[in-house]
């Protein structure tokens, strides 16, 4: 689902990585937020190191949004302690996260689908010329650049004046993600950004977050798809019910207790049982509670 | 790290069948097509479709100075409409704007006049006011987070009420007394309300504001940081403030911007008669808001121009005139503006339903 003849993978493979590899960009450590006498999050953490992928993975309601806002500055934890390169940090605006070089690629992918899609890209960093009453719009500079930099990421369009939301999901997706790459990022978080994309494009998302990850990014992916999980990231959070279930580097996990951990296997065998109970559905066909659950301990109210 | 180790995995997503997805596969609109999805294109044909009908079935409309009588008319519309219309692309509107040019007149004629007083002195004053109003409306906005209708409402219902009541009570009147022996009157005028000779035809000075502005307020849209900004926080607030657009500050001083309208109107209409009714202004926000929606303006935001308002202004104020030149009863005005807005509006719509699709 990746040979897609258009990549620039090996291209953007050639981007040096940064000296002190392994110092980790941001970390949250037993993090956690109440929204009054709602305990969205706690006791979470998270380590983002450049050039690694970071999956949190989670049903929902689960508390991946909580999470990215708390790192992208929309939120504010309320509880244990969240660095960027090492110090405490407390963002109050998505400005200042941009401002540390952490960018976030909502779900709604953050882009106004009327505007063209050069207008797009430089939204809010808007590259101006000429002394103030007459500071304008560097046109050129930002088409051509917002052109290069697509490019990069291997998208090609032929139109940048076209409205965004005209473009498919998933090319929307890679603007976005070119955009935040482009501003200086040194985080990216990426929040469900297969969610909504078919099986191809979802590939193309993936192949790009690989692309930023080379290029030296700590990426933050967010998603509820164990196996786009599995395919790029280097650790994997599970999250559920607003605590963290797994935490495990990918040497330490395999797809099956991934997808595992992330369906819910006990869960699923209760469902069947629910399901067993509704005329229509052929229960003997479903899999087996044990295919699904294999490595899992089971917890004691387990009544199938 | 191989990514095509695991075949087929994308278990909740669907394929997309039948799209074509390979990079470049946007065939190239036609010129004409891209031309015709420009939001002011609609107005500008309706505009020159309405000019051509009161040529024919108007005769006196061919006259200069008649020509010079509808570009005033759609100058006192337009030069609101433009701000306005701007407001709209930021996604919100106004309902006070109608009587914020009254209030504006009457602060700064009654100012002048009970504090004997240069007349400059009430100018300044009312916009300082008008840009008040204009910052009490955004920041209530802003702040409540509630819908610029309910917002705008209460300040029209207010200003409306402030308007009689305060002009009553200071003059004893519905109306203002006469200014135009002030200090300062004459040169006041002579910027708000002045009128110069082309070719033997006298024009109205608004009628230069009123382009002057429009240049601006496009240039600004079209190639200032500030002008992505509106486009922006109209078309989708939440992605605007995401990637750092300063969303309070635009919204506010579109409002302000308003404001600034409304004083410029408000002192031309006071330097042009001397004296103001307090209770006029009613029913005009709704002319704006018209003529900014007949200008290809998104009521929702994020999309149109500031040239099609002044198209717009000038299809009101040529069938305001053309009725009255073609000798027919005036009060058909509304009717024929209702048809036109409708007419408009569906123009639009199919115009760019044809010219967006791929």
């Amino acid at each position: 689902m990746t040979n897609d003849h258009s990549g620039t993978h090996g291209a953007v493979l050639a981007d040096i990585p940064p000296a002190d590899a392994d110092r980790p960009l941001v970390e949250l450590r037993n993090a956690g937020k109440s929204y009054g006498n709602i305990r969205a999050l706690h006791g979470v953490d998270l380590t983002v190191r450049p050039g690694k992928v970071a999956c949190v993975l989670g049903d929902n309601g689960a508390g991946k949004s909580t999470l990215i806002k708390i790192v992208s500055g929309l939120h504010q934890h309320t509880e244990g302690e969240f660095l960027v390169d090492g110090e405490p940090v407390r963002f109050s605006t998505p400005r200042e996260a941009l401002d540390r070089g952490i960018a976030t690629v909502y779900q709604d992918l953050a882009t106004v689908p009327l505007m063209p899609v050069w207008r797009n890209f430089f939204l809010g960093s808007e590259i101006t010329k000429g002394p103030w009453p007459v500071r304008r719009l560097d046109i050129e500079t930002m088409k051509r650049t917002a052109d290069e930099e697509l490019r990069n990421m291997g998208i090609v369009l032929d139109d940048l004046e076209q409205p965004i939301g005209t473009l498919s999901g998933g090319q929307r997706q890679c603007v976005a993600i070119a955009r935040a790459v482009h501003f200086g990022a040194r985080v990216l978080i990426l929040d469900e950004p297969t969610a909504a994309l078919g099986v191809k494009q979802s590939g193309v998302v993936l192949k790009y977050i690989a692309a930023a990850r080379d290029r030296g990014l700590g990426v933050i992916f967010i998603t509820h798809n164990p196996h786009h999980a599995y395919m790029v990231g280097d650790h994997f959070s599970v999250l559920r019910l607003g605590t963290m279930e797994l935490s495990a580097d990918r040497d330490q996990v395999s797809l099956e207790e991934l997808t595992n951990h992330m369906a819910g296997g006990t869960e699923l065998t209760a469902l069947k049982h629910e399901l067993a109970q509704v005329r229509g559905v052929d229960v003997e066909r479903l899999p087996d509670g044990r295919d699904l659950t294999a490595p899992v301990a089971e917890p004691g109210e387990e009544k199938a | 790290m191989s990514m095509a180790q695991h075949a087929e995995p994308a278990v909740t997503t669907p394929p997309a069948p039948g799209r074509k997805e390979t990079d470049g596969r946007t065939s190239r609109r036609s010129p004409a097509l891209r031309v015709l999805a420009r939001p002011e294109v609609g107005v500008f044909l309706g505009a020159v479709a309405v000019f051509v009908f009161f040529l024919v079935t108007a005769p006196p409309v061919r006259d200069g100075s008649s020509m010079a009588n509808v570009l005033y008319q759609s100058s006192t519309i337009g030069i609101m409409a433009l701000p306005v219309a701007l407001l709209m692309i930021g996604g919100e509107f106004d309902l006070s704007a109608g009587v914020a040019v009254i209030a504006s007149a009457l602060t700064a004629s009654m100012l002048s006049y009970q504090l004997t007083m240069n007349v400059w002195v009430g100018v300044v004053v009312a916009l300082i006011v008008s840009l008040g109003i204009g910052a009490f409306n955004g920041w209530m906005l802003v702040r409540t987070g509630l819908p610029s209708f309910l917002v705008t409402l209460g300040t029209f219902l207010i200003l409306q009420g402030v308007n009689l009541a305060v002009t009553k009570l200071v003059t004893g009147n519905v109306a203002t007394d006469d200014i135009s022996d002030m200090d300062g009157f004459g040169r006041a005028r002579k910027v708000f309300a002045s009128s110069f000779d082309v070719g033997g035809v006298q024009v109205k000075i608004t009628v230069v504001w009123w382009l002057v502005f429009a240049a601006i307020a496009t240039w600004v849209l079209l190639r200032t940081k500030y002008g992505n900004w509106i486009f922006a926080v109209g078309g989708n607030k939440e992605s605007a403030r995401a990637v750092g657009v300063p969303v309070t500050f635009t919204k506010i001083s579109l409002f302000m911007l308003v404001g600034f309208g409304a004083w410029f109107v408000g002192m031309h209409q006071l330097f042009t008669f001397n004296t103001v009714q307090s209770g006029e202004g009613v029913g005009q926000e709704l002319i704006y808001i018209a003529a900014a929606v007949i200008g290809g303006c998104l009521l929702t935001g994020g999309y149109g121009s500031a040239i099609g308002p002044v198209f717009g202004a000038f299809m009101f104020g040529m069938v305001q005139q053309g009725i009255v030149y073609a000798g027919w009863n005036p009060d058909w005005f509304k009717a024929f503006l209702g048809v036109m807005l409708l007419g408009a509006v569906l123009i639009n719509l199919w115009v760019q339903r044809t010219a967006t699709r791929r």
